[in-house]
């Protein structure tokens, strides 16, 4: 059973439809109440920075995010998610995260050869064996879209890198909590099958 | 940079699949679009599009039920469009399953529209559809309404114009070429990726994996088909292996890790 946090950012259908179909039970978690009864939590996001950990913040959901974690129950943080869980961003301004992992949250540099957005399926370079990435090898390709990335100030939370101009983390875990910079329920079977290591966890 | 994408597109007419042959639609190809997804060989597509060619207005909501049904098996980037005339049709798409929007009519029509879209769900989720027709003068000129309607702009002018708006991402099919198999309209698609600051998806032509290395060399991010993909056995796949023997950088399929 994973639960999904719902903070009124818009499209969940895809990642349920992906906990479907690899066969795992999936609910909305829209309360800290829902998220205290939690097992497994997945945080989606798409949108900015600071809207969206506002959101989190004055719902009490932040909060109950961090007993979560403190309780060493699983939380994986998806795009945006993945973000969020950091200490800080720099997007519009600097702002403070849920700071689950040593982190802060970048720009990424434009170019000619790496637009920005980054957007469309780029390769994953392994960093370090985890449970999240069991059977996963490096040179396989995930859907990503976005525009700032995770800097981790633990290079051992590094599980997996992506090189869009710059070599940047596409998958950080810090002991229970993990994040995908990529969307997993759009990256094909790489993606169902990390999403399956998640719920198996 | 991201790997060069194949994009397979469904034409959808009252919840059918339907063949284009310059912008007419008659033969049903499937009569359920979710058998079109699975017949994709869904595993070797990148992305896939669906469009509402249907005459009317989805007043009923049919449309977003189609996409409701196809997002189900929809593990790609799934981009949706036809008749996105207001901002509370692109939220049912969206909470149907649709990852980006395609806008063309609005591009001429309704600047707000775009411009809300854009601001309110990025940039990255607005597709423009470009389609152009070679007009009496001989010159290619943008099409909207269908392909119905002339803008009196070029190709670069409409560009800028839907960039400006908020485009991040454009979808060039030319109404000539659609459906005529003999490959996109390349002179076009060289000069639009020249110039687009935006990803460039080549559309409407492709009769052999030829035309989509043509495509590719001409500058496009992105190759789509339709027709040509129902009509071929694991149509998509071999489009793949194609490219990729002809050294495109596209996506390796993915090996099942559980």
């Amino acid at each position: 059973m994973v639960s999904v946090v719902d903070y009124g950012i818009g499209n969940l259908g895809s990642v349920l439809n992906a906990l479907t179909e690899i066969g795992e039970d999936a609910s909305l978690a829209t309360t800290p109440a829902e998220i205290g009864a939690a097992g497994k939590i997945l945080l989606p996001g798409v949108g900015a920075f600071s809207e969206a950990i506002e959101n989190l913040r004055h719902t009490g959901l932040a909060d109950a995010l961090a007993e979560h974690v403190d309780r060493g129950r699983p939380l994986l943080g998806i795009c945006l998610g993945m973000q969020l869980i950091c200490r800080q961003s720099a997007e519009d301004g600097q702002h403070e995260g849920l700071g689950f992992v040593d982190a802060q949250v970048l720009r990424l540099p434009s170019g000619p050869n790496h637009k920005v957005p980054h957007m469309g399926w780029s390769t994953l370079e392994l960093a370090r064996d985890s449970a999240i990435a069991r059977g996963l090898q490096s040179g396989s390709d995930v859907y990503f879209v976005h525009s700032y990335y995770v800097e981790c100030n633990d290079p051992s939370d590094v599980i997996a890198r992506c090189m869009h101009g710059i070599s940047f983390c596409a998958i950080v875990g810090h002991e229970n909590v993990y994040g995908l910079q990529f969307h997993p329920e759009k990256s094909q079977e790489i993606g169902l099958s990390i999403l399956k290591n998640f719920a198996d966890l | 940079m991201p790997k060069k994408r194949l994009i397979a597109v469904l034409i959808v007419r009252d919840g059918k699949v339907v063949q284009s042959i310059r912008f007419k639609h008659t033969n049903v190809i499937h009569s359920n679009p979710v058998h079109a997804i699975e017949a994709f060989n869904k595993w070797a597509v990148d992305e896939i599009v669906v469009l509402n060619v249907s005459r009317q207005p989805d007043a009923s909501g049919h449309f977003a039920e189609v996409v409701s049904r196809v997002s189900r098996h929809c593990f790609v980037p799934l981009s949706v469009g036809g008749w996105i005339i207001d901002s509370s049709i692109a939220a049912r798409l969206l909470r149907s399953g649709a990852d980006k929007l395609v806008l063309n009519t609005a591009f001429q029509d309704d600047h707000d529209l775009v411009h809300v879209l854009s601001r309110r769900y990025g940039r990255q989720c607005i597709v423009c559809s470009m389609d152009v027709k070679r007009n009496a003068e001989g010159e290619t000129e943008v099409m909207v309404d269908r392909g119905r309607r002339a803008t009196g702009k070029s190709p670069l002018e409409w560009l800028r114009h839907t960039e400006e708006l908020g485009a991040g991402e454009i979808l060039f099919n030319s109404i000539d070429n659609d459906g005529a198999r003999k490959g996109y309209d390349l002179d076009t698609l060289e000069l639009l990726c020249a110039k687009s600051n935006v990803p460039v998806i080549a559309f409407g032509g492709v009769q052999t994996w030829h035309h989509l290395m043509q495509g590719i060399n001409a500058g496009a991010d992105a190759v789509a088909a339709a027709n040509i993909f129902h009509y071929t056995e694991q149509a998509t796949r071999k489009a793949k292996s194609y490219l990729a023997d002809h050294g495109v950088d596209v996506r390796v399929e993915g090996r099942s890790l559980v």
